[in-house]
């Protein structure tokens, strides 16, 4: 038991308890998706001033709010407690791949020094990779309406087509990040 | 606080996301080089279990606690919306790994990085409302 605590879970884990997730959000009387948490934020740090898109009452949506802090706890939870060693078992081919352009210790913890470390972070050409891509994120989700949760998870298994584009879409990014941003990046 | 159930919820979902390396920078570029099913089995699995769930939510076998019926929320249409901003969205998962669930799991991890990539999603959120009229669907 306390082995299986400490050790990585296999993918056919994940599958399923993300799948309970869901099924306790709805049970809950709630639809599942964690992006309009993004919206949701805006709207209590003021933004219902400047755009009426904004003017919404968020006490409707306090309970998402109270999840994405949840999130927050249980990453502080699993990064300090749950996690001793936090090697990525990549496949070789990928770690390879990584190192020739430019990665080092790769996988060796979840996270790319390059990218993350608060060195990386805080110097100019990281900081404007990390702001880039955060607003990218956000301004994507909201435009697309949604992100994995609501879309690829929630909008595929109830058979939606907007979903299924978006998902598309998520992988158009996706791949072209892996296969043409990222080797230049470093 | 009635829904503080959402609270414990939000705490098991990032125990699943962390400890099956869902999180991962690595395993989300790995997968955008389709060289392992780690994720695709993630993702794929609880799609498929959801389904099932799903059909049970239509034809009201399972109802939610209160005994209303279940219903997913309809999602807006559009080709230029879902596709465009998909590909933004997925831009920018791919090149920082900030998906939205994960942002917040990060703060737990790597806290400097991730209040950036955080701020920076909210900056996009909040462009994209003051755009929403203007953008084509």
């Amino acid at each position: 038991m306390m082995d299986f605590i400490f050790e990585p879970w296999p993918w056919y884990v994940g599958g399923p308890l993300i799948a309970l997730t869901l099924f306790l959000y709805f049970y809950s009387g709630k639809n599942f998706g964690i992006s309009t948490n993004f919206e949701t934020i805006c709207t209590i740090s003021g933004a219902g001033k400047v755009s009426e898109y904004f003017r919404k009452d968020w006490k409707e949506r306090d309970f998402a709010l109270l999840f994405v802090v949840g999130l927050v706890i249980g990453g502080f939870i699993s990064s300090n407690f749950l996690i001793p060693d936090a090697a990525v078992e990549l496949n070789p081919k990928t770690v390879q791949e990584l190192q020739e352009i430019g990665f080092s210790n790769v996988a060796e913890s979840y996270f790319p020094a390059e990218i993350f470390s608060a060195e990386s972070a805080f110097s100019l050409k990281g900081f404007i990779i990390l702001v880039l891509s955060g607003f990218c994120v956000g301004f994507g989700t909201r435009y697309a309406g949604g992100c994995t949760s609501g879309h690829a998870i929630t909008g595929l298994s109830s058979l939606q087509l907007p979903s299924l584009l978006a998902v598309i879409g998520f992988f158009i990014g996706g791949i072209i990040a892996a296969w043409f941003i990222i080797p230049n990046l470093l | 606080m009635k829904n503080l159930r959402f609270l414990f919820l939000g705490i098991f979902f990032a125990i699943v996301l962390s400890k099956t390396e869902a999180i991962s920078w690595f395993r989300y570029y790995e997968m955008f080089r389709f060289q392992s099913i780690h994720m695709f089995g993630i993702i794929g699995g609880a799609v498929v279990i959801s389904m099932v769930l799903m059909q049970l939510f239509k034809s009201g076998k399972i109802k939610d606690r209160f005994g209303n019926p279940i219903k997913p929320k309809i999602k807006k249409k559009g080709f230029v919306r879902t596709l465009l901003g998909g590909t933004l969205f997925g831009l920018g998962w791919g090149v920082s790994g900030a998906c939205a669930g994960p942002i917040f799991v990060m703060l737990g991890f790597e806290l400097a990085p991730a209040i950036i990539l955080l701020i920076s999603a909210l900056i996009g959120a909040f462009v994209y409302g003051l755009l929403s009229n203007k953008l084509p669907n």
